[in-house]
């Protein structure tokens, strides 16, 4: 009988599935098992892709996966829906695009609600990446959310960041949240076939004049797509490994992973103080006591917080 | 000035009546539910009058039956003349079957055929393609080649009944197919019509049976008009479709817009191509769902001829044969309870007199138990039944248009054709038919009517008789139609033996040479024509046109 | 304990997504995580998915008649797949006699036309294995 690890490390789809649920639920058997995944990661290469509503990444990224396996690479795909903050349901249909990858057993396709978490992405998505990591994916492709927000946190998480642009929507790039203007490493101006392609590529290329490079430090390149026509993928993955052999070249993966991890540190501790917060009864009710006086103007909401904070740390 | 004034006179008095009179009531007994809403959920109110109808100018506006805008029907005499064609849709399991079923259809006084096609023919693939694993003559009858068509048509004469066939993705190969066999049985030039339903553009919006991109699909679906109308005159080339909108969840109104706006889509496709207006639009025709909702039906009939006819006029056409909007209907699958299937003979009722009341060309009623299974012979009889008591004994064909000039209809009728133009100016925004459809504007449009209609029933706000109320359990003591089991084996049979004795060489050739075709801007017709002769099956014919056009992907839309 | 994941799955070539899509949407509201497969999907590409998103429920409708070979080719499948947690029910155009046999493929349930959405919410909430 293997064990979970040795499940995940053999690339078993039922233990990562099974696992990915457990992080999901915060399952606190799940973490024992992440810590020892920890190292068998760091061979991945994870690529987010974001950009507007209705720009088609989820076809932009079954046509590039189609690629990246004719070259032989394992991929995992985490695709992110919102989940509703009313019932908290989420209807999640990124599978639809992927065509025949959805049964071939060296990708492993994903589909997460965000589940409270804004920024595009979803609180397990760190954990995810870990696991898939693990389980021998060459490459990992996240998808946002892509309601339009500004959906920056991929960069932290991804080492090569893919803005994906249509013509005709917005009309001007100026009109692209500037945040999301400045995480790419690789613009996709995908539907080239639709009128307006050449313009929108032309407006990128005067806005990349006069933007300096920000987070990577290298110019991002422009690649024009098309899923009608299926041209530009090659390209586009070309682009990717140019652009990963930049980062490893120049110690930037290092550096990107640096981020990511914090941000995972981050996470791990704001999910503990939430637990250890929320998941006492009597902490859990004297925070619905605080809440209240700072309703009734008793209280402000930093001497609330101070409260809480000094009965966390005794 | 007089009108105007009587009119405003109208009005005041009419509004003394709502404060005295109906409110006298309503302070009484308060009515049955707090607002009335039909099926396109707009407000009903409890009375109409001449003030309600803004369109007065009756011959402008309304005009006689056979004159613009054709508002009160197509033909001066309507029924008084010939009755509407009564078309059972029919076809399941084998040829063989299918074709004993249309024999009996015709026995029984039915007047013209129409043949569903089950779901590996709709796609475009031969009975034996492993995605074909499980459909064989569920939903329609198996026509993988020629010879099925030889089949399913012997003993019927094509040069006296008219034919109608569902089928949208691989059309032109089928159509084909009826031309080879007519030729075969020296009759080709003598063919008494039919149709081809042949509408790509409601398969993307809604019944989701297509193959190719929208690019191609048009090409092909233009290349039939031109071959039909230079070749098979009598034949309509497209019969476009709103059933399939209204059955995947649609208002009647969204119904009426996406249709027609499908209809002027093809109409802008090949009048871009270079074809007259005048010769082919007299070849296309409609089909439309009826609902339960008499007036609202019946209204969108009317408003779907006077729109149809402006529009058409706009495009450039000149001869009146081409304003005409001539239309099949059925009746509403959608609406039919699975529950004590026998009440379904009623629903049917009321929409085949709307069907009738709106001015159709030809009608299918549907059987009872559809929501069950495929309809059995009787079920199929008795839903023929229905339509012959329409005619014969209602009374209701001895006049044309006999709601016209009903304060309800007229008001109904005007306000389906302000929200039709309303839904031109939105899909016009988008940049077109195809275009909205890539944006999945339909889709949602449809899926959000489609999940409220269901919210109302589950609240009880919408009572659907024996489904969320006057339930009864019982058990369900309808015969179900049972096919025969060997026909899936006979037809892979049939196939292996074609594929085996036929010329082999010739067959590769005349693919080879529709692939050449199909690369370049050739009407592909002819050549389609000469592979179906030499029994090319349709999966072949079809791939060779999957590997030039590719395949369509459909978007995530609910 | 988390959420209720379902996949809502279209078998063969069947066009007819209003039900689906309406359950779908209907789930979601009920608080449910819903995978909605798209059309036309073999029984294969439904069981990876159903392992891969690790859902507690299958739903396949199929209005087209061919329930009795494509609802039992997946209820197999799950079986060889040792998915027996997960719940596997169906939807459709579905003849009282066919019910006995599906149910013993593996199909826990049933629904037919007219089934009020919250009848489905309700079965999954119950039976549901976690």
């Amino acid at each position: 009988m293997k064990t979970v690890e040795q499940q995940i490390l053999a690339g078993d789809q039922q233990a990562i599935a099974r696992l990915i649920t457990a992080v999901e639920n915060n399952s606190p058997v799940a973490i024992d098992v992440m810590r020892s995944l920890h190292r068998h990661t760091g061979h991945a290469h994870i690529i987010g892709v974001t950009g507007v509503m209705g720009g088609g990444k989820s076809s932009l990224i079954y046509k590039l996966s189609s690629v990246m396996r004719k070259k032989g690479l394992k991929i995992g795909i985490i695709a992110i829906d919102p989940t509703s903050p009313f019932t908290g349901g989420a209807l999640l249909g990124d599978r639809i695009r992927m065509g025949e990858l959805s049964d071939d057993p060296d990708v492993f396709i994903r589909s997460m609600g965000t589940r409270g978490m804004l920024g595009g992405l979803s609180g397990a998505v760190y954990d995810v990446i870990e696991i898939l990591d693990a389980a021998g994916k060459d490459v990992i492709l996240i998808e946002t959310v892509g309601v339009g927000q500004a959906e920056v946190d991929i960069v932290k998480v991804a080492d090569t960041t893919i803005v994906l642009l249509v013509p005709g929507l917005g009309d001007s790039i100026q009109t692209i949240k500037a945040g999301l203007m400045e995480i790419a490493d690789i613009f996709v101006v995908n539907k080239a076939d639709k009128p307006g392609a050449d313009q929108t590529v032309a407006e990128l290329e005067s806005f990349l004049d006069v933007y300096a490079p920000t987070v990577s430090q290298r110019k991002p390149v422009i690649v024009s797509t098309s899923v009608k026509e299926n041209m530009g993928f090659e390209d586009l993955h070309e682009q990717i490994q140019l652009h990963y052999m930049f980062l490893q070249k120049n110690e930037k993966v290092v550096e990107k992973r640096k981020i990511r991890y914090e941000v995972v540190l981050v996470e791990i501790i704001r999910k503990r103080l939430m637990g250890l917060i929320y998941d006492q009864k009597r902490l859990t009710q004297t925070v619905d006591q605080l809440v209240s006086d700072v309703v009734q103007r008793k209280l402000d909401p930093y001497t609330a917080a101070d409260t809480i904070f000094s009965s966390l740390i005794k | 000035m007089d009108e105007k004034n009587t009119k405003k006179m109208l009005s005041a008095a009419k509004k003394r009546w709502k404060d005295t009179t109906l409110q006298q009531t309503l302070t009484k007994n308060s009515e049955r539910i707090k607002s009335f809403h039909n099926l396109s959920n707009k407000e009903i109110t409890t009375l109409y009058t001449p003030d309600d109808i803004h369109k007065d100018d009756y011959l402008a506006n309304q005009n006689f039956p056979g004159q613009f805008p054709f508002l009160r029907g197509i033909h001066p005499n309507l029924y008084r003349g010939r009755l509407w064609t009564m078309r059972q849709f029919a076809g399941f399991g084998s040829a063989e079957e299918t074709n004993q079923r249309y024999k009996y259809l015709l026995d029984h006084g039915e007047t013209g055929l129409s043949v569903a096609f089950d779901y590996p023919t709709l796609y475009g693939y031969d009975t034996d393609h492993p995605c074909a694993r499980g459909e064989f003559g569920k939903c329609g009858v198996a026509v993988s080649s020629l010879k099925d068509m030889e089949i399913l048509f012997s003993g019927i004469p094509v040069d006296t009944i008219t034919t109608s066939m569902t089928i949208n993705g691989p059309a032109a190969i089928i159509w084909a197919m009826y031309i080879a066999n007519a030729e075969k049985q020296h009759i080709s030039k003598k063919i008494n019509g039919g149709t081809i339903q042949n509408d790509i553009l409601k398969e993307y919006i809604a019944q989701k049976s297509y193959i190719f991109p929208p690019e191609p699909s048009m090409r092909l679906i233009v290349d039939t008009f031109e071959y039909g109308f230079k070749e098979i005159p009598r034949w309509n080339t497209i019969s476009i479709s709103g059933y399939h909108i209204r059955e995947a969840g649609s208002t009647a109104i969204q119904e009426l817009a996406f249709t027609l706006a499908d209809g002027l889509e093809y109409v802008k496709a090949a009048t871009a191509r270079g074809l007259d207006i005048d010769a082919f639009a007299p070849r296309l025709s409609f089909f439309f769902n009826a609902h339960n909702d008499l007036f609202e039906e019946i209204a969108k009939y009317r408003a779907a001829r006077r729109i149809w006819a402006q529009e058409l006029k706009k495009m450039g056409a000149k001869k009146d044969r081409s304003l005409l909007m001539r239309f099949h209907t059925q009746t509403a699958g959608c609406s039919l309870s699975a529950q004590q299937p026998e009440i379904n003979i009623v629903r049917v009722t009321i929409q085949a007199l709307a069907a009738v009341l709106g001015g159709t060309q030809s009608l299918h009623t549907n059987s009872m138990d559809e929501a069950l299974a495929l309809p059995s012979e009787k079920a199929v009889r008795i839903a023929l039944r229905t339509q012959q008591i329409i005619a014969e004994e209602s009374g209701v064909t001895y006049t044309v248009d006999p709601l016209g000039g009903s304060y309800y209809v007229e008001w109904l009728t005007d306000m389906m054709e302000e929200e039709t133009y309303r839904y031109f100016d939105r899909i016009e925004r988008l940049g077109g038919v195809i275009p909205a459809i890539e944006k999945g504007f339909f889709q949602r449009e449809i899926a959000e009517s489609a999940y409220r209609y269901q919210k109302e029933i589950d609240n009880h706000e919408r009572i659907i008789v024996g489904v969320n109320d006057y339930q009864l359990d019982e058990t369900i003591g309808i015969p179900i139609l049972k096919m025969d089991e060997k026909g899936e084996e006979r037809q892979i049979n049939r196939l292996k033996k074609l594929r085996k004795n036929r010329d082999n060489q010739k067959v590769r050739e005349r693919l080879d040479q529709l692939r050449k075709a199909a690369e370049k801007d050739h009407n592909l017709m002819p050549f389609i024509l000469a592979c179906v002769k030499e029994y090319a099956t349709l999966g072949e014919t079809c791939q060779v046109l999957r590997d030039v056009f590719g395949e369509y992907q459909e978007l995530a839309i609910y | 304990m988390g959420k209720i994941r379902v996949l809502v799955a279209k078998p063969g070539l069947d066009g007819h997504d209003r039900g689906a899509k309406i359950v779908a949407r209907a789930l979601r509201d009920a608080g449910m995580e819903v995978i909605y497969s798209g059309l036309h999907q073999t029984a294969d590409q439904i069981i990876t998915t159903a392992i891969q998103e690790d859902v507690h429920v299958i739903g396949l409708s199929l209005l087209s008649g061919a329930h009795m070979t494509l609802f039992v080719d997946v209820a197999t499948l799950a079986k060889k797949h040792d998915l027996q947690n997960v719940l596997i029910i169906g939807g459709g155009i579905i003849p009282e006699d066919d019910i006995p046999a599906l149910k013993k493929a593996g199909i826990s349930a049933v629904f037919g036309p007219g089934t009020p959405v919250e009848k489905i919410v309700e079965y999954i909430e119950t039976y549901v294995k976690r």
